[in-house]
C-alpha cells in the first residue's frame, strides 16, 4: 500500500519533472519573452509568495473562491433537497438551472459589473451563478441515489426530519458533496480569474492582467503557478477528508 | 379474551403498475388478529402479498379501503405514536455501511434520544447477547452475512418494541446459520413476551416459530390458519405440515 503511493508519486512527479523541461528545452530556442527559463520562473513564483503584498492577491482570490463555492454549495444544496421533495419544484427549477448551465462565465462577469457596483459582491455573484447548476445536480443526483431500503428501515423507527436527514440524507450525499467539490474548484479557479481579469482589483486575475500588459510571461507563469497550487492543496485537503469520511468503503485487493 | 393488538378488517391495497397501465389487487379484503404476546408465522409463494401485508402494519404503506389498527391506533396516520413501539427485522440485513456494527445498533436508540451511555451500553450488551462482541467496530462489508443479520436483530430488539416484525429474515443465509439464528430469535422474543409477526415461504420455518400459521393465497387473503400448540404430538404436526402443502400447491405460480 505505502509502495503504491510512493510509485504512483515517483511517477507524478516525473510527469512534472518532463513538462519543466520541455519548457526548459524551448526557453533555449525561443525568446525569453516567449518562453521565461524555468529557473526564472520558480524565482518569481517564490517571490509572490514571499512578498506579503502579493500574498494578499494570492489569499483573496483564494478566498473569493471558497466563498463562491461555498455559497453556491449551500444555496445549491438547498435547491437540490426541495427537487428531490417535490417534483413542482423539480419542474420550475430545473428548466432554470440547465438554461444558467448554457450562459458562458464571461456573460455573468458582464451582467455582474452592469447590475452591481461593489467588487466582492460581483465576484461573488458571478463564482455563485457559474458553479450553482453543478452543485444542485450532483447533490440532487446522489440524493437520489439514496437507497429505499434504508430508507424504509430507518423511517420503520420514526424518525423526525432532523434526524432523518442527519442519519441518513448527509451521510448519503456526502460523496456527492465531496464530488461536487472537487469538481468545482477547478471551475471556479477558472472562472474567478476571468471575473477579477474584467471586473476586480485586486487578486490573482487582476495581477495576470497587468503581466498581459508588460508582456511579462514569466510574471504570467507565476501567478498562475499560484492559482494550481492552491487548486492543488485544496483537491489534496479534500482528497484527505474524504478518505476520512468514506473509510467505510471496502477496497478490492484487486485493482479494476 | 384478550384484545387483540393486531387487527386488520377488511383490507385491500391496490398498486398502480410501474408503467401506469391499470393497476393490480395486493391484498384484498385481508382480516386476522393478533393477540399481545402472540407469535404469528405468515406464509405463502412469492408474490402473494405477504410483504404488503407487512408494510401496513409498519406502517410504510396506506390500505386503500379496510381498517388496518395496531395497538387500537392507525400505524399509517398516527405515524408518530409508534416511535419506538415496532421493530422491525427485514429480508436483507439493511445497515448502514458507514456505520460500525454498534453504531448501526445505536440508530434507533439514538433516534429515541436516549441517553448516550445507557443506549451505548444498551447496543453493547444486544450485540454480546447475539454473540458480536469483538466485533463492535466492524463495518458492516467486514462482517459475513450471519453476522449482519445478527446486527440487523440486535437493531430491532435494542429499541425494545412491544411489536416485532420479521420480513424473511433468515432467507439469505445458509441453512446451519439460519437454523441457529431462528432458535436464538424464537428465545428472545418468547423472553420478552414480544408479539410478533414472522413472514416466511418456508413452511418448516414457518412451523417452528410461529404459535400461529397463517397461509396467504394471492391477492393476500387467508387461506389456511393453525394453532400450533406445544402438546401436538408430531403426527398432528404432520397433519398441519401436510395441509398448509395441500392449500400452497393449489396456487399458481406468480404471473401465472
Amino acid at each position: 500500500m505505502k509502495n503504491t503511493r510512493l510509485i504512483r508519486g515517483l511517477q507524478a512527479a516525473a510527469s512534472m519533472l518532463a513538462l519543466a523541461a520541455a519548457w526548459q528545452i524551448l526557453s533555449w530556442f525561443f525568446p525569453h519573452f516567449l518562453f521565461p527559463p524555468v529557473p526564472e520562473i520558480i524565482s518569481r513564483t517564490i517571490n509572490v509568495l514571499v512578498t506579503g503584498s502579493l500574498l494578499a492577491d494570492v489569499l483573496l482570490t483564494a478566498a473569493r473562491i471558497f466563498g463562491g463555492l461555498l455559497g453556491a454549495f449551500l444555496f445549491g444544496g438547498a435547491l437540490a433537497l426541495l427537487i428531490g421533495r417535490s417534483p413542482t419544484i423539480e419542474n420550475f427549477v430545473s428548466p432554470v438551472l440547465t438554461f444558467f448551465q448554457g450562459i458562458p462565465a464571461l456573460s455573468w462577469v458582464v451582467f455582474a459589473i452592469i447590475w452591481f457596483h461593489g467588487i466582492e459582491f460581483r465576484v461573488l455573484f458571478i463564482m455563485v451563478m457559474t458553479t450553482l447548476p453543478a452543485f444542485t445536480f450532483q447533490i440532487l443526483d446522489a440524493f437520489r441515489s439514496m437507497s429505499k431500503d434504508l430508507f424504509e428501515m430507518t423511517m420503520s423507527f420514526r424518525p423526525s426530519r432532523w434526524k432523518l436527514f442527519r442519519y441518513l440524507i448527509v451521510p448519503t450525499i456526502l460523496p456527492g458533496i465531496l464530488t461536487a467539490w472537487k469538481v468545482n474548484l477547478g471551475n471556479a479557479a477558472r472562472v474567478v480569474v476571468v471575473a477579477e481579469l474584467v471586473g476586480a482589483t485586486g487578486g490573482v486575475g487582476y495581477e495576470l492582467l497587468k503581466q498581459q500588459q508588460l508582456f511579462d510571461m514569466a510574471g504570467a507563469m507565476a501567478w498562475t503557478l499560484q492559482l494550481v497550487l492552491f487548486v492543488l492543496i485544496v483537491q489534496q485537503a479534500i482528497n484527505m477528508i474524504e478518505a476520512w469520511a468514506l473509510r467505510y468503503r471496502a477496497v478490492s485487493e484487486r485493482a479494476i | 379474551m384478550t384484545a387483540p393488538i393486531i387487527r386488520f378488517d377488511d383490507v385491500s391495497k391496490t398498486f398502480m403498475r410501474p408503467d401506469g397501465r391499470g393497476s393490480f389487487v395486493a391484498v384484498e379484503n385481508l382480516s386476522f388478529e393478533i393477540a399481545p404476546g402472540e407469535i404469528v408465522a405468515v406464509l405463502g409463494k412469492t408474490g402473494c402479498g405477504k410483504s404488503t401485508m407487512f408494510n401496513i402494519v409498519a406502517g410504510l404503506i396506506e390500505p386503500s379501503s379496510g381498517k388496518a389498527s395496531v395497538d387500537g391506533h392507525d400505524p399509517f396516520r398516527e405515524f408518530e405514536y409508534f416511535r419506538g413501539k415496532i421493530g422491525i427485522v427485514f429480508q436483507g440485513d439493511r445497515l448502514m455501511p458507514w456505520r460500525s456494527a454498534l453504531d448501526n445498533v445505536l440508530l434507533g436508540l439514538q433516534i429515541l434520544d436516549t441517553n448516550d451511555k445507557q443506549a451505548r451500553d444498551t447496543a453493547l450488551r444486544w450485540l454480546a447477547r447475539l454473540g458480536l462482541s469483538g466485533h463492535e467496530n466492524d463495518y458492516p462489508h467486514a462482517l459475513s452475512g450471519g453476522m449482519r443479520q445478527r446486527v440487523s436483530i440486535a437493531r430491532a430488539f435494542a429499541v425494545d418494541p412491544n411489536i416485532l416484525l420479521c420480513d424473511e429474515p433468515f432467507s439469505a443465509l445458509d441453512e446451519m446459520t439460519a437454523r441457529d439464528l431462528r432458535a436464538e430469535f424464537v428465545r428472545l422474543v418468547r423472553q420478552s413476551h414480544k408479539t410478533a409477526i414472522f413472514i416466511t415461504h418456508q413452511i418448516g420455518e414457518a412451523m417452528e416459530i410461529g404459535d400461529r400459521v397463517l397461509v396467504f393465497q394471492r391477492p393476500a387473503r387467508i387461506a389456511y390458519e393453525a394453532r400450533l400448540h406445544a402438546d401436538l404430538t408430531a403426527a398432528e404436526r404432520q397433519t398441519v405440515q401436510q395441509q398448509i402443502m395441500a392449500v400452497l400447491s393449489q396456487e399458481p405460480a406468480p404471473g401465472a
